[in-house]
C-alpha cells in the first residue's frame, strides 16, 4: 500500500512503537472530511532519531499527537510492544510554543510531571534539580518563564519532558519558535546529550518542516505529503556526527530531500495526491499568501541569475527563505499557472514572465484572468455575483459551503485568501462591515 | 473596578522566596501587628452574629459614633462571608458548566439573565426563608442580608471563571493532558491559576455592587417586619429616619475609611499576587504594586511563622485524589449517535422544566394579578427607560470629553484614574439623602430630580473606561494625526472616537445596567417623614417590597429583566461587537 519500507536493523524485537494503517480525518461528521493522515506505518525502534519532516497541514503533527495520546486517530493501530522483563513504553512531550506553566517557576514547571505521577516531594525535587542541571539550566531554579529568553524556555521544556524518564521523547517543532543562533545551540546540546547517552530516553521521534534541521540530527527521516498526509519517502542518513552542513554529502542528502518534496505524490506509485492543497474544486483549502509576495517571487525568478527556472534550494538560500515558507508561495504560483514545480525546480510559464515585465494595470488584469480560471472558488464566487441582478452575495453563503467541507478555521482563512487576491485582481469587492461580496468596484 | 497604578520599580529579584533568613526584618513586627488585629476583629465579629434575635431588640443600633467601628466592622464581614459564598459557587456552577455540554446549555443562559437582573428584588423572597430556617436567633437575618448581598456578587465571577475555563490555551491543555494530570490537579495548576486575573477584577467589580446592597439590606422591612441589622446600613437608614444630617455624613465617612481599608489591606495585595498569573510569557513593563504585599515579602519571621498558616493551599495541591481508572469508562461506551439522543432528551426535559415553571408563574401571578398591572409594569418600565437612556446620554456628554483630556494626558491620567475607580467602587444611594434633602428644600418635581440619583454611581464606569481608552491610543496615531493637522470633528470622528469606542461601551454597559438596578432605590427615596417617588419600574419594585406584595415584585424584576435583557441585545451587544470587529487596535 504504502511505499514505506521499514529499515532492517540488527535485531527485530527492539521495536518501541508501531504506528499501523493510520487515518484521521478533520471534519464534521456526516460532512465531507478533510482526510490529514492516509494509511501512515511507522516503526520506532531503539537508540535512533526519527525525523517527520513535511509542510505544515501535512498531518505530522496529527501522527506524534497520536503517538503522545493526544489525540485518537480515526482508524489504524498505535502499538507499544511489551518487552519481557522492561517496563513498558512511554512518552513524553516537547512543544513548539514551549507550553510551560507562566504561574510556575522553572523547578515548579519541571517537576509538574512527577508531580501528576505522586513523586514523594524529596524525590521529586532530587529529580528535578538532577534534569535541570543535565539540561543547563542551573541558577535559574526560581526564575518564572516570562522572564526567560526563547531558548532557556525550551530548556525548560525539554527538562520537564525528560525529568520523567520516557522511553521516547516526542518533539514537535521544537526549535522553529527560536532564533537562528538559539536555535543551534539548542540542537548541538540535545545531540551532544544524546551521543554521550546522558539522557535516559531510548528514541526521538521529532516533527519538523526544516530540511536541514531534519539531515542535521535524524537517523532516518519520513518525507510527508501534504493533501492527505502520506509518507512518501524515508531517508536514511548514514552521515556520523557531528554533521557537517558544508559537507557535500549532506548538502547532497538536502537537495534530494528538496526534490522529493516538490513533486507531491507523483511517481511515488500508489496513489496520486488529489493535488496541491487539501480538498479539492470550490472547496480546496487556500494559503494566505500576500499577492506582494507572489509578484516577489515572480520577479524573483524572473530576474538575474535565474532567468524564469530556479532550483528551489538555490531559491531559498538566495531570498531567505526556509522549505516551508517558500513551498506555500511556489505552489500558489502553480494553482495560478504562473509556475510549474518539477524536480526540484520551479519554472515561471509565459505568463509569469510577462506579469513581471508589466505594468501595474496589465498585471492586475493577467492575475484576474488566471485567478477566475485556475482558483475554482475564486471562479465560483464571480459566476454567482454574475448571475445575480443585484450583482451582491453574502460571504456567509460561500462560509457555509467551505464549512461543509472544511474546518471553521480552514474556511474563514480560504475565504480571506480568494478576497484579498480577488481585491487585488479587482474581480471583486468585498464588504466587511455587511459581509457581502459585489461586483461594484470602486472605480 | 480595577487598581493598576502600578508599581514600576517593584521588580522581583529571582530567588527572594526561597532565601529564607532567620533575623527579623524591621518589617516583622508590623506584619504581626496587622495580622493579629485582624484575626481579633474576625473573631469579636462572629460573636456577635451568633446572638439571640432578642438582643437585637435590647440593644438597638444607636446613632453613638463609638458604636459605629463595630458597626462597620460586622457590615464588612457580611461582604466577605458572601465574597466567600460566591467563590465556592462560582468554582462549583462554573465548572460544571464548562466540563458539561448539558449543564452548559442551561446555565449559561441563566447567569446571563442573573447577571441583568435587579437583585434588590430577590430580598423580600429570601429574608422571610432564612428567619424560618433559624428562628429567634440573628443568624437567620444575617444569612437573609448576606444572601442579598451573594445575589449582587456571585452572577459575574462565575460568568468570568467559565469563559476562562473555556478559553485555556490549548498547548497546556495538551501538557496537561500528556502528563495525566488528575482533574483534581488540573483544577489547582492549570485551570485555577489561569482564571484568577479575571477573577479577581470580577471579585472587585463584584465588591463595589456589593457595598450598594450592603446599605439595603441591613434595615430589611417586608410587609410588617423590620429587622435592623447593626451595621452601616441600618446606622444610615436610622439617620435617614431621624433626619440627622450629622450622622448620615459620619457614616458616609465610616463607609469611605472602611472602602480604602480593604482596598489597601486586601485587594492590592492581591491583586499584587495575581499579576504572576497573568497568562503572558514576556514581562511587562508595569504591575501592579502593594504596599502590604511588599511588606509581608520583606518579613522574614512571619513567613517563617505564616509557612503552617498556608496548609490549606500546599494541603490542596497536594491532594491525591484516587483516580478512577479511564478503562472502566471506555468499557460502557455508549455507541456514536447515542450522544446526541441524550442531548435531545436533555434539551426536551428542560423545556419541559421551563414549560411547568411558566405555568406554575402564571398560575401565581393570574391569581393575584390582573393584566392591567402587567400592562402598568411595562409602562412604568418604558418611563424608567427613557431616564435610563437620557441620562447615560448625559453621563456620555459630560464625561467622555472629560475623560479624552484626562487620558491623553499621562500625568493626569495616573493620578485621575485611581480616584475615578473609587467614585465607581463608592455606594452612591448613601449620598440619596443630600439630594432629597435638596429636591424638598426647593421644592422640585422629584420626576426629573431624582432621576440623577440613578446615574449617581455609575457615571464613573464611563469616565474610567475612557481614560484608560484614550490613554491606550497609539502614540504613533497621535503624532500621524499631529502631522497631517487634524483638529476639531475630524480628530474625533477619526482618532478619538475609534480609539476609545470599545473602552466606552464596556463602560457605558455596566452603567446602564447598574443605573437599572439602582432605580430601584433612586426612584422612591425617604428622608425622615417625607417620602419622595418618581413614577417608574424601580419606584414599582420598591413601593411592592415595602408592602410584602409578593406578585407585584415578581411582576416588577421580571418586567425590569426583559427591559435589561432587551437592551442589552438590541444596543449594546451589535455596539460590543462592532468594535471587537472594527477597532481593535492590533
Amino acid at each position: 500500500m504504502t511505499r514505506f519500507t521499514p529499515i532492517q536493523t540488527l535485531a527485530a524485537d527492539n521495536v518501541l512503537v508501531e504506528v499501523r494503517d493510520v487515518r484521521h480525518l478533520y471534519g464534521k461528521a456526516g460532512g465531507a472530511n478533510l482526510l490529514v493522515l492516509d494509511d501512515v506505518d511507522l516503526t520506532l525502534r531503539d537508540n535512533e532519531i526519527v525525523g517527520l519532516l513535511g509542510r505544515s497541514g501535512s498531518g505530522k503533527s496529527t501522527l506524534l499527537r497520536s503517538i503522545a495520546g493526544l489525540i485518537t486517530p480515526t482508524s489504524g493501530e498505535i502499538e507499544f510492544p511489551v518487552r519481557a522483563g522492561e517496563a513498558p513504553t512511554t512518552v513524553s512531550m516537547v512543544f513548539q510554543s514551549f507550553a510551560l506553566f507562566p504561574w510556575l517557576t522553572v523547578l515548579q514547571n519541571v517537576e509538574v510531571g512527577l508531580e501528576a505521577k505522586r513523586v514523594k516531594p524529596d524525590e521529586r525535587r532530587r529529580r528535578a534539580l538532577a534534569a535541570i542541571d543535565l539540561i543547563g539550566l542551573d541558577g535559574f531554579e526560581s526564575a518564572y518563564p516570562k522572564e526567560l529568553s526563547g531558548g532557556m524556555r525550551q530548556r525548560v521544556g525539554l527538562a520537564r519532558a525528560l525529568v520523567v524518564d520516557p522511553s521516547i521523547l516526542l518533539m514537535d517543532e521544537p526549535f522553529s519558535a527560536l532564533d537562528v543562533l538559539t536555535a543551534e545551540t539548542l540542537r548541538t546540546d540535545l545531540l551532544d546529550l544524546w551521543c554521550e547517552g546522558r539522557m535516559p530516553i531510548k528514541a526521538i521521534l521529532m516533527v519538523t518542516h526544516n530540511i536541514e534541521e531534519a539531515v542535521l540530527m535524524c537517523d532516518r527521516i519520513l518525507v510527508f505529503s501534504s493533501n492527505p498526509g502520506r509518507v512518501v519517502g524515508a531517508v536514511k542518513v548514514d552521515l556520523p556526527q557531528p554533521r557537517n552542513r558544508l559537507d557535500p554529502a549532506f548538502r547532497a542528502l538536502v537537495e534530494s530531500i528538496y526534490v522529493q518534496m516538490t513533486q507531491p505524490g507523483q511517481a511515488q506509485g500508489g496513489r496520486q495526491n488529489e493535488g496541491l492543497f487539501p480538498g479539492t474544486g470550490v472547496s480546496m483549502v487556500l494559503p494566505r499568501v500576500s499577492t506582494n509576495t507572489l509578484a516577489g517571487l515572480i520577479e524573483a525568478v524572473d530576474g538575474a541569475p535565474f532567468d524564469g527556472k530556479a532550483h528551489m534550494p538555490d531559491l531559498a538560500r538566495e531570498l531567505r527563505y526556509e522549505a516551508d515558507e517558500l513551498f506555500p508561495i511556489a505552489e500558489t504560483l502553480q494553482l495560478l499557472r504562473f509556475a510549474e514545480l518539477e524536480g526540484g525546480d520551479l519554472r515561471l510559464t509565459p505568463a509569469a514572465r510577462r506579469y513581471a515585465q508589466a505594468d501595474v494595470d496589465t498585471r492586475k488584469q493577467l492575475f484576474a484572468q488566471h485567478l477566475l480560471a485556475h482558483v475554482p472558488l475564486a471562479g465560483h464566487i464571480r459566476r454567482v455575483l454574475d448571475e445575480r441582478a443585484s450583482h451582491k452575495a453574502p460571504a456567509a453563503r460561500f462560509r457555509d459551503e467551505l464549512e461543509d467541507s472544511m474546518s471553521p478555521d480552514y474556511a474563514a482563512q480560504t475565504l480571506k485568501a480568494v478576497t484579498s487576491w480577488a481585491r487585488y485582481a479587482e474581480a471583486f469587492a468585498y464588504d466587511e462591515g455587511a459581509d457581502v461580496f459585489t461586483l461594484d468596484d470602486p472605480d | 473596578m480595577v487598581f493598576l497604578s502600578g508599581n514600576p520599580t517593584a521588580a522581583r529579584p529571582f530567588a527572594r522566596f526561597l532565601r529564607v533568613g532567620t533575623v527579623p526584618s524591621w518589617a516583622d513586627p508590623i506584619a504581626f501587628l496587622l495580622l493579629a488585629a485582624a484575626a481579633i476583629l474576625v473573631v469579636r465579629g462572629a460573636e456577635d452574629m451568633s446572638q439571640s434575635l432578642a438582643v437585637l431588640h435590647t440593644t438597638p443600633v444607636t446613632l453613638d459614633p463609638a458604636r459605629l467601628p463595630q458597626y462597620a466592622l460586622r457590615t464588612t464581614l457580611r461582604m466577605f462571608l458572601a465574597l466567600g459564598a460566591s467563590l465556592v459557587f462560582t468554582f462549583t456552577v462554573a465548572t460544571l458548566a464548562a466540563k458539561s455540554r448539558k449543564a452548559e446549555l442551561l446555565i449559561v443562559p441563566a447567569l446571563d439573565i442573573l447577571q441583568s437582573v435587579p437583585v434588590l428584588g430577590f430580598l423580600t423572597f429570601t429574608v422571610t426563608f432564612f428567619m424560618g430556617l433559624f428562628p429567634g436567633r440573628q443568624l437567620g437575618v444575617e444569612c437573609a442580608a448576606i444572601f442579598a448581598i451573594f445575589t449582587s456578587q456571585a452572577w459575574n465571577m462565575a460568568f468570568s471563571f467559565y469563559q476562562s475555563l473555556r478559553s485555556i490555551p490549548s498547548d497546556l491543555d495538551e501538557v496537561s493532558r500528556q502528563f495525566a494530570f488528575s482533574p483534581w490537579r488540573r483544577f489547582v495548576r492549570l485551570e485555577l491559576p489561569f482564571a484568577t486575573p479575571g477573577l479577581v477584577w470580577n471579585v472587585m467589580m463584584s465588591m463595589s455592587g456589593g457595598w450598594f446592597f450592603v446599605v439595603a439590606s441591613e434595615a430589611i422591612t417586608v410587609g410588617n417586619t423590620t429587622v435592623t441589622l447593626p451595621g452601616i446600613g441600618s446606622w444610615l437608614s436610622l439617620a435617614i429616619a431621624r433626619q440627622d444630617m450629622r450622622s448620615v455624613a459620619i457614616g458616609v465617612g465610616a463607609m469611605a475609611v472602611v472602602i480604602v481599608l480593604y482596598d489597601q489591606l486586601v485587594f492590592r495585595p492581591i491583586v499584587a499576587w495575581a499579576d504572576k498569573f497573568r497568562f503572558e510569557q514576556t514581562a511587562s513593563g508595569e504591575r501592579p504594586g502593594s504596599w502590604l504585599y511588599d511588606l509581608v515579602r520583606r518579613t522574614r519571621w512571619l513567613r517563617v511563622l505564616a509557612a503552617p498558616l498556608t496548609w490549606p493551599a500546599t494541603a490542596m495541591a497536594a491532594i491525591d485524589w484516587p483516580t478512577i481508572p479511564r478503562a472502566r469508562f471506555a468499557r460502557f461506551a455508549l455507541p456514536a449517535g447515542t450522544g446526541r439522543v441524550l442531548d435531545g432528551l436533555w434539551i426536551a426535559l428542560v423545556a419541559g422544566l421551563g414549560l411547568v415553571g411558566a405555568w406554575v408563574l402564571w398560575s401565581f401571578l393570574s391569581a393575584r394579578l390582573a393584566f392591567a398591572d402587567l400592562l402598568t409594569a411595562f409602562g412604568l418600565g418604558l418611563a424608567t427607560l427613557v431616564r435610563v437612556v437620557v441620562l447615560i446620554a448625559l453621563a456620555t456628554a459630560v464625561w467622555v470629553p472629560i475623560g479624552m483630556w484626562i487620558g491623553l494626558r499621562p500625568a493626569w491620567a495616573e493620578r485621575l484614574q485611581p480616584i475615578a475607580q473609587f467614585l465607581a467602587a463608592f455606594p452612591a444611594n448613601v449620598m440619596f439623602p443630600f439630594a432629597v434633602a435638596a429636591i424638598v428644600a426647593w421644592r422640585l418635581d422629584p420626576n426629573v430630580w431624582l432621576s440623577p440619583l440613578m446615574v449617581l454611581g455609575t457615571q464613573w464606569y464611563i469616565l474610567f473606561n475612557v481614560i484608560a481608552g484614550a490613554s491606550a491610543i497609539p502614540s504613533d496615531l497621535k503624532e500621524a494625526a499631529g502631522i497631517f493637522g487634524m483638529r476639531g470633528w475630524q480628530w474625533w470622528r477619526q482618532v478619538g472616537i475609534p480609539g476609545i469606542f470599545p473602552y466606552y461601551v464596556t463602560g457605558a454597559l455596566t452603567a446602564s445596567g447598574g443605573s437599572w438596578n439602582a432605580s430601584v432605590v433612586a426612584e422612591a427615596v425617604t428622608w425622615g417623614d417625607k417620602h419622595l417617588e418618581a413614577a417608574g419600574l424601580g419606584a414599582f419594585i420598591a413601593k411592592a417590597t415595602a408592602a410584602g406584595d409578593y406578585a407585584r415584585v415578581a411582576l416588577g424584576v421580571a418586567v425590569m429583566s426583559i427591559f435589561v435583557i432587551a437592551f442589552n441585545r438590541a444596543l449594546w451587544r451589535p455596539m460590543y461587537r462592532f468594535a471587537e470587529r472594527r477597532l481593535r487596535l492590533a
